[in-house]
């Protein structure tokens, strides 16, 4: 008998259909994936099973069975003793999933005496338990300690150690890993296969990365707009890829940009010059008549970037990539070194710099129109832009950039995730600059858009000659997209190398540990015709 | 949210206000009877009967009185919201846009004006200079600048960290630009929440510094003088304590309403697309 | 935890510091010669004269403002001008009918507005939920001056259980100052609790969105439980500023309300001294209250570090 069994799940917010007939098994010691896209309903599924369903959200119809008994008759009361006893739950963002007042013993020991009664004594001894067996032992992490004073990776530990204290037959991990970096990805998706080999649990994980779902589930759900588009055994899916949107979806995965030749060009000054650049922060003082500390984030950073070349730079989070951006672009002042952009320093040539950011709901003013929006570049200009001329600019941008010139009136919040990435390059390309720094702008975007966009910034790099510099998190992205890249850790540029070369054939153990972090998608282009059920070795 | 609920607190607010708003303009021009006539053969009347509503101890009609005190509560209340929106609003945005030292020091001013409640401003003001309605609108309004300033510096730099910022400041803009064109617009609706909030808290300040006697001096009319008057007379005549007292609340509660409707009907939106 | 002491101590010593100048120059300074303005405009040369001598006024600026704040560190607030008695003294008595009362209804506050919040946010949109923030809405119109009057009104007057006003003193038992106390501290107290539960309601409400709010019910807490054991503590922060505030603002409104009541507090001295233009007392008072304050602040500065142990280390 399976651990889960959701037989034709549908939920609506009202008038909205959310999930429509949703139904699967998670089987004992296995582990089941549920991937989509954004809005394709699958944290609401997980959310449904633990009956914490927000609000406005109405289950319309199907069953969820605990191990055959359906969870819909229980009162609240005995959901209650279901809840981290017989199901355990883990959530996305680890900073914000522990209460900040309480110690991680007392949250994980909590978890243990509503459920066994056990005294706080023996609750506190099984906590230290559980979080050794997460990977916390207890001269580095004792019980005291507060979730301010530990890592993302490390407070992930903890809500998987309060989520399996009790030995649940079932464990729910929504995006467990999507906002850790990969080599603490790689650690959190290790420690949970241990966990469902040594409990013999069932493990439901949700995820948008189909590399990390054909890395630990057995098998797989497809959702789209809330229907399942296809399920099955993990390998199978991806191998025979049989409905179009899985195979949509595997492609965009895996999507590489066709990036065209780089023209070098004979000149002798490259387009940017990043020389022996050291940022530093303040540290707040930890007494009074301390002297004052300095935390450098980025350490005598070295670079050259040629006019039309396009480099990568990658690095985890806290690596110090986002100080040397705001450096590049003259908003953070550099304790020592120089950057020169065609020789000059960076806020003398602003306008031959431009930038996309990541985020791309907060990088507009809500309050303007997309005219306005693209256009503010132009202050940089002694001489702006007016009327037809102006217009003509407008249109250009937004043409090269893949949308309608009509599109110029309207407010910022008409317009998809994608759409604004595609603005913010308008707004960058509108004063033809020769450099953008592109700072993880296609990180909050689902893969099928992120392809679309990838594509774009090829087409324009030769289409204007444009140079950029790519920063992510994520080496697979910047395979595809970059001629060179920069490998950044701890303030230090670590690697430096043409691309395909350093992702073939790394050089430092930091590239190495990312590489081997990252988890790759099969590449089942060969054996796509070979039809045994042999895993792809 | 609920509509229906969001346009109930518009709609009652924003009757209540601007029926005190219009007495205060009418009164201006006409009252029932004289403010400051006296009519001993008519003392002590209960609304009704010839006085809507009713006459105090020295027979002066109580609907003129409240009429010409709506015109002090609300001048008072208005030029000191002002004076707080008018240094308090420019004060948070340059500590915000600074940081540094200036920053420092706006706030620790600020901090130090948070010290002194508005009652102790006004003794101060009044043990030096004497009371007057003038003195009531400055100690309120010094009041009134930490709290724009600690409003307006709190929202501005959660916008500062914002990526559009960032944008317009690789597009070259300075800190003073970005502050009127960027961030003055996102804040402007928590600010009109604000204004009304301070409103009606100086509305019931006024009152209570006249009340006491720092505040408007006679003949100026006031509601908070009108329930000293009454103090004496309260087992004897309720009704003078209890018409200025609805004038109050009723405006002060209008305000509020206002201010609730306001938020609830300019909040979702800024949040839909702040997401 | 020690440098975030250090820094709130230095930063309440360097509030005082500053404060003390502000009223010492709009009291001392500004009026040009206090002495001359006490006295009024028809008196003689040789009596202002006499009066600044009496009161040690003579001297430079600076030197009055050194004597001035020495003065108070050893308990010497000077000299009354009109009753020619010790103003710490009578500021002393004052104070034990001004600040028992400020706590009273402090109390009153806490205890009316803390759980009825928490009842409001559990409840949120439904029936309970509107009544009590109905309830507010016109609590935080009412004026407490205004309060104190139909409170006399009607339990005074008409019902008779309590006097309209007048302090027995302590020495005539505890219990009938605390029943003549009783209606002040209602009539303060009612408005800032609604104020409070509004601040507790919305407080709580934020915190119900919490990640971590999710995480407890994951563990299997019931929704009551993790109100009580999560939401409370973290709710209790912008609780505990709003306090603090009204503290202040009590501790200044019960000036207001003495006046109602007709309780010999320091609103009694000084409205007194200011219509006397005893501007020693006033002086003195005013440091006194803002001095109230700014301790009140500095408590609650504390209270942040108990309550979030993230303040605790340095930032």
């Amino acid at each position: 008998m399976s651990v889960l069994s959701v037989e034709k799940l549908s939920l609506e917010v009202p008038g909205k259909p959310i999930l429509s007939n949703v139904s699967f098994d998670v089987g004992a010691g296995e582990t089941v994936a549920i991937t989509g896209e954004t809005g394709s309903g699958k944290s609401m599924t997980a959310l449904a099973i633990m009956r914490l369903l927000p609000n406005a959200v109405r289950k319309t119809g199907g069953s969820i069975a605990l191990a055959g008994r359906c969870l819909e008759d229980l009162s609240e009361r005995e959901m209650c003793k279901v809840r981290g006893g017989r199901v355990g739950m883990v959530f996305q963002e680890p900073m914000t999933a522990l209460n900040p007042v309480k110690t991680i013993g007392d949250q994980v020991a909590e978890a243990v005496r509503i459920h066994s009664g056990a005294s706080r004594t023996e609750a506190l001894n099984r906590a230290r338990e559980v979080l050794n067996r997460v990977g916390l032992d207890e001269t580095q992490f004792p019980l005291g300690r507060y979730p301010h004073q530990l890592s993302g990776g490390q407070r992930q530990r903890v809500v998987i150690a309060l989520a399996i204290a009790e030995r649940p037959a079932l464990l729910i991990a929504d995006e467990p890993t999507t906002a850790l970096d990969v080599t603490t990805q790689a650690q959190i998706l290790e420690l949970l296969k241990g966990l469902v080999d040594e409990f013999g649990m069932g493990l439901l994980i949700v995820t948008h990365d189909l590399a990390v779902v054909a890395e630990i589930s057995d098998k797989l759900v497809v959702l789209r707009s809330g229907e399942v588009v296809e399920s099955g055994k993990t390998g199978d899916v991806l191998r025979y890829q049989r409905h179009p949107y899985t195979r949509a979806l595997l492609e965009a995965s895996a999507h590489q940009a066709h990036l065209p030749e780089w023209q070098a060009s004979d000149t002798e000054v490259p387009l940017l010059s990043v020389d022996a650049v050291t940022c530093a922060y303040p540290v707040p003082k930890t007494s009074l008549f301390a002297r004052r500390d300095h935390f450098t984030a980025v350490d005598r950073v070295t670079f050259e970037i040629q006019s039309g070349e396009r480099v990568g730079l990658v690095g985890e989070s806290g690596c110090g990539k986002s100080t040397l951006t705001r450096a590049i672009l003259g908003l953070e002042p550099i304790q020592s070194g120089s950057i020169k952009i065609d020789g000059q320093p960076p806020h003398e040539v602003r306008g031959r710099v431009q930038v996309v950011f990541q985020d791309p709901y907060g990088s507009f003013n809500p309050r303007h129109r997309v005219s306005r929006l693209i256009t503010e570049p132009f202050h940089l200009l002694k001489d702006p832009p007016k009327g037809d001329d102006r217009a003509a600019r407008i249109s250009e941008a937004l043409t090269a950039v893949g949308l309608e010139p009509n599109v110029a009136d309207r407010f910022i919040h008409e317009f998809s995730g994608g759409q604004r990435q595609r603005l913010a390059i308008a707004r960058a390309l509108i004063l033809k600059p020769e450099l953008i720094v592109l700072d993880e702008a296609v990180s909050a975007l689902d893969v099928s858009v992120r392809a679309k966009i990838l594509d774009l910034l090829a087409d324009l790099s030769a289409k204007y000659h444009l140079a950029y510099l790519f920063i992510s998190h994520d080496l697979s992205v910047v395979r595809s997209i970059t001629d060179r890249v920069l490998v950044m850790k701890s303030g230090q540029i670590v690697e430096a190398g043409v691309t395909d070369q350093v992702l073939a054939e790394p050089n430092h153990p930091y590239t190495r540990t990312l590489l081997e972090a990252a988890p790759v998608l099969p590449d089942f282009s060969s054996i796509q015709e070979v039809s045994n059920d042999t895993k792809p070795v | 949210m609920n509509r229906s609920r969001l346009n109930w607190s518009l709609l009652i607010g924003a009757l209540l206000v601007s029926i005190f708003a219009v007495a205060a303009v009418i009164s201006l021009f006409w009252t029932p009877y004289d403010v400051t006539g006296m009519n001993i053969s008519a003392r002590l009347k209960v609304p009704g009967d010839g006085y809507f509503l009713g006459t105090d101890h020295f027979g002066r009609d109580l609907l003129s009185m409240i009429m010409a005190g709506a015109q002090t509560s609300i001048a008072v209340a208005v030029i000191a919201v002002g004076i707080g929106m008018g240094l308090g609003v420019p004060l948070g945005l340059a500590a915000a846009g600074s940081r540094g030292w200036l920053d420092e020091v706006i706030m620790r001013g600020n901090d130090l004006a948070f010290a002194f409640p508005a009652l102790v401003i006004a003794i101060l003001i009044t043990a030096v200079f004497g009371a007057s309605a003038v003195n009531a609108i400055i100690a309120i309004g010094i009041f009134n600048i930490p709290v724009f300033a600690r409003l307006t510096r709190g929202a501005a730099l959660s916008l500062w960290s914002r990526e559009f910022i960032l944008a317009a400041r690789v597009a070259g803009k300075g800190a003073a630009r970005i502050s009127v064109e960027h961030i003055l617009p996102n804040i402007a609706n928590l600010l009109i929440v604000q204004g009304t909030i301070q409103f009606s808290l100086g509305i019931l300040a006024e009152a209570g510094l006249s009340y006491v006697g720092l505040g408007a001096q006679p003949p100026t009319p006031s509601w908070g003088r009108m329930l000293a008057d009454s103090q004496t007379l309260v087992g004897l005549a309720p009704h003078l304590a209890l018409v200025p007292g609805l004038a109050i609340i009723l405006t002060v509660l209008g305000l509020n309403l206002l201010g609730d409707g306001l938020r609830d009907l300019l909040d979702p939106k800024l949040r839909m697309v702040r997401r | 935890m020690i440098s975030y002491l250090t820094k709130r101590l230095a930063s309440l010593f360097a509030s005082l510091l500053v404060a003390s100048i502000v009223i010492f120059t709009v009291i001392e300074v500004i009026p040009g010669d206090p002495a001359a303005y006490m006295l009024g405009m028809n008196a003689r040369a040789d009596t202002i004269a006499a009066l600044r001598s009496e009161l040690g006024l003579d001297g430079g600026v600076l030197e009055r403002y050194l004597a001035w704040v020495g003065g108070m560190l050893v308990g010497d607030f000077g000299t009354s001008y009109t009753y020619r008695t010790p103003v710490a003294d009578m500021i002393a008595d004052r104070l034990w009918i001004s600040l028992p009362l400020a706590l009273y209804a402090l109390c009153l506050t806490i205890v009316i507005a803390i759980p009825t919040g928490v009842f409001a946010a559990s409840r949120r949109g439904q029936a309970g939920d509107y009544g009590i923030v109905g309830a507010t809405q016109i609590g935080v119109a009412i004026p407490n001056f205004w309060f104190a009057m139909i409170l006399i009104l009607i339990f005074a007057i008409q019902l008779r259980w309590f006097s309209a006003g007048g302090f027995p003193g302590w020495e005539k038992g505890f219990w009938l100052s605390v029943k003549a106390l009783t209606l002040p501290a209602i009539a303060l107290a009612l408005p800032q609790a609604a104020i409070l539960t509004r601040v507790m309601r919305s407080s709580l409400i934020e915190v119900l969105g919490e990640d971590f709010m999710r995480t407890a019910r994951a563990k299997g807490l019931t929704s009551w439980q993790t109100i009580l054991h999560h939401g409370l503590r973290n709710a209790l922060i912008p609780v505990l500023t709003i306090i603090g505030l009204q503290f202040a603002f009590l501790l200044a409104g019960g000036i207001i309300i003495e006046q109602v009541f007709a309780l010999p507090g320091l609103g009694r001295l000084v409205f007194q001294s200011i219509s006397q233009r005893d501007l020693i007392v006033v002086e003195s008072v005013v440091m006194l209250l803002v001095f109230a304050v700014i301790m009140t602040n500095f408590l609650v500065d504390l209270a942040y570090a108990v309550v979030d142990p993230r303040l605790r280390v340095a930032r």
